[in-house]
């Protein structure tokens, strides 16, 4: 492929949307595990929901598209979403009921949902990945505000719809977990489980439900990534990309703005590392250097929160009543 | 709970574990239309020739080396999530020093599988500095690791080690640098096991000799156990925890040499994990961390390895079955909570019931 950029504003205008497309499934999963390590939840099974979601998304909309059309999708979201909290279950049964090492059970919910989807694309379609989806949500201008010189055409030309959906969740999320009583409780599960449970807080049903939300949005994450990034199903669709929500989390210090900033700044690495040796082949900087970028940085991130702790202080700690 | 019965307990959580796995794989793979009886039957095959015992055993010495490297990070009370990434620095460095022209190999074998070595200890060794001096979960920063290193690795083969003549693939190691031995695979009839089986032996042994029979095995233990007692009692806990983690990225290293320079002689780039340290993961934990139990618990997770490729072949079941059987074991154990109340429940039973005749 043979690309020339005039201007600036022409680099801005393919760099922009793509980090938006990017984004969009990474912070919305991060939200997800905002939602359960602030119930007291530590969920490293995202990669797996978030597999699960996608392969979900892939063959209902496989299997709906030539009867229902773009309404396909609609299903398909919601059905992303119920497949991963079905997954989350598993993880809120294994990590509060049964006590188990909540890392433990993350990992292994991570293997049981790459391993499920391939075993049922084996199943279905004798391969390891599904068949491409006809149907996908398409970009489109957001009107008048694309016809702002010069931002108009970066920022709201080709903006996917889905972006309304994480744009929503971010904005809900930081409604519900500040001003809400609700949110309080979350938050008293995984700061201070014996406090929260000697207020009447019932800490096993808010960690059930926290752990439940952040399927549903690894799930819907999922999805996201086969309606916008990718067309099929694959052992690669997700690849990682559950561990780099995770990471948006930390980076983010669990606060809602905060993920979705650096779900923001991660989507941009990976596409700059997609675009970057596109657009200045002479510069010769290794693609590696922007692939392992945003694992550095959290590293780094977490080296400099690390003596403040912004984490949850209960995440990853089991309940038990009777130790208050 | 006496110390007989927590014994017993310790050997047969693991036991239900796998039934249950087993059990639901079945269902599985009735959902899929096949029948599970044959899918075991076909498992067996394994045992039918002796190709497919060294080819067990081929995979078996790395999953005891990624075992022991998740085992070992345990007992000090680290979670060593980054075997993965701890290999493929293994793996790697394996091809880089054994690519090296013009070595005797009674040099430039040791050389190699030492510097493999190293690199996973090192590798290791971030995690558990960072968590020494700064307190930061290794959980995390292990995934970050593995991430890099399947970067890194990639860029490795595409661009300093890689073969002019083929595509995403690394140059061939020197034939002095090779972990294969010709009298080995003969005995096997061709398969490829190596030089490998003998390292992941030694590696039980190591692993039992320092946790069991030195004060620095038994320093682990205590901050494996409490570390605030650990501390108390003098022990220097990020010291062991560094060790530790360094001893562990060292098995996880040498498992990586195993695969790059006994079962291959050169590595390809790859988009995904090899998910040898994340079978670890599960090897280490069916095997309650202890030395004999990982060596049990590899040898089992490598024999359905070696059985998901025989199932594939003649009953059609596909391979991945037996990943979806690795996750429920890991589940199942991880949860074993409930086996073991259920246990005790049974237990306590049968001593009401049984009363003075089985009293001992």
């Amino acid at each position: 492929m043979q690309f020339d950029f005039g201007t600036f504003q022409q680099l801005l205008v393919i760099l922009i949307p793509t980090t938006l497309a990017v984004s969009a499934p990474i912070i919305i999963t991060a939200i997800g595990g905002l939602y359960s390590e602030r119930s007291g939840v530590v969920n490293i099974g995202l990669e797996g929901m978030m597999v699960i979601g996608a392969f979900t998304c892939a063959l209902t909309i496989l299997g709906l598209e030539k009867s229902l059309g773009i309404w396909a999708v609609v299903i398909a979201l919601v059905l992303s979403a119920i497949a991963g909290a079905i997954l989350a279950l598993f993880h809120a049964f294994a990590s509060i009921s049964m006590r188990a090492n909540q890392i433990i059970s993350g990992t292994a919910i991570n293997i049981m949902g790459l391993a499920g989807a391939l075993y049922a694309c084996r199943v279905l379609f004798n391969s390891k990945e599904t068949e491409a989806i006809g149907v996908s949500v398409t970009k489109f201008g957001v009107p008048f505000l694309k016809d702002i010189p010069f931002i108009g055409p970066i920022l709201f030309d080709s903006w996917y719809p889905t972006m309304f959906i994480v744009i929503g969740v971010v904005l809900f999320t930081w409604y519900l977990l500040y001003y809400r009583p609700f949110g309080y409780h979350l938050r008293a599960c995984g700061e201070h489980p014996g406090a929260a449970d000697s207020m009447g807080i019932n800490v096993t049903k808010m960690r059930y439900i926290g752990v439940i939300i952040s399927g549903v949005l690894a799930g819907l994450g999922g999805a996201l990534v086969v309606l916008t990034i990718s067309t099929k199903f694959s052992e690669l669709t997700i690849a990682g990309m559950g561990f780099l929500a995770l990471a948006a989390l930390v980076f983010g210090k669990w606060n809602p703005f905060g993920v979705l900033g650096a779900g923001l700044f991660f989507g941009l690495t990976k596409t700059l590392g997609i675009i970057f040796p596109v657009v200045f082949p002479d510069l010769n900087i290794p693609n590696v250097v922007f692939q392992i970028f945003p694992y550095v940085m959290t590293i780094l991130a977490l080296v400099l929160f690390s003596r403040k702790s912004a984490g949850p202080k209960a995440a990853g700690v089991v309940y038990d009543k009777g130790s208050r | 709970m006496d110390a007989k019965t927590k014994r017993l307990n310790a050997i047969i959580t693991p036991i239900i574990a796998v039934v249950l796995a087993f059990a639901i794989g079945s269902i599985f793979i009735l959902i899929s239309g096949h029948n599970p009886i044959e899918g075991f039957l076909a498992l067996l095959e394994v045992f039918s020739n002796i190709y497919n015992i060294g080819e067990w055993f081929s995979t078996a010495s790395i999953l005891i080396l990624t075992g022991t490297a998740v085992a070992f990070a345990f007992r000090t009370g680290m979670f060593n999530i980054g075997a993965e990434g701890q290999f493929m620095m293994g793996a790697i460095t394996g091809i880089a020093v054994g690519s090296i022209q013009g070595l005797p190999i009674f040099i430039h074998l040791p050389l190699t599988i030492i510097a493999a070595g190293l690199a996973g200890a090192l590798w290791a060794g971030i995690p558990g500095i960072l968590k020494a001096a700064f307190k930061v979960h290794e959980v995390v920063v292990c995934i970050m690791l593995n991430y890099i290193a399947l970067f890194f690795s990639n860029f490795l083969v595409e661009n300093w080690l890689k073969n002019p003549n083929a595509t995403a693939q690394t140059i061939a190691i020197e034939p002095s640098a090779s972990l294969s031995m010709g009298w080995l695979s003969d005995i096997f009839n061709g398969a490829r096991v190596n030089l490998g089986i003998f390292i992941a032996l030694g590696a039980v042994i190591l692993f039992w000799f320092l946790i069991k029979k030195t004060t620095f095995g038994y320093q682990l233990r205590a901050v494996g156990l409490n570390q605030d007692a650990a501390k108390y009692a003098g022990i220097s806990v990020n010291r062991n925890i560094v060790f530790s983690m360094m001893i562990a990225g060292a098995f996880a290293g040498l498992a990586g040499v195993i695969y790059s320079n006994g079962i291959f002689t050169y590595i390809t780039s790859t988009s995904g994990f090899l998910s040898f340290g994340m079978d670890g993961i599960a090897v280490a934990l069916l095997g309650n961390s202890t030395p004999f139990g990982t060596l049990l618990s590899a040898l089992l997770f490598s024999f359905l390895q070696a059985g998901a490729k025989t199932m594939q072949v003649s009953a059609g079941i596909p391979a991945e079955i037996v990943s979806i059987i690795t996750a429920l074991i890991i589940f199942f154990v991880a949860s074993s909570y409930a086996i073991q109340f259920v246990l005790r429940k049974l237990t306590e039973k049968k001593a009401k019931k049984g009363g003075a005749q089985n009293a001992v």
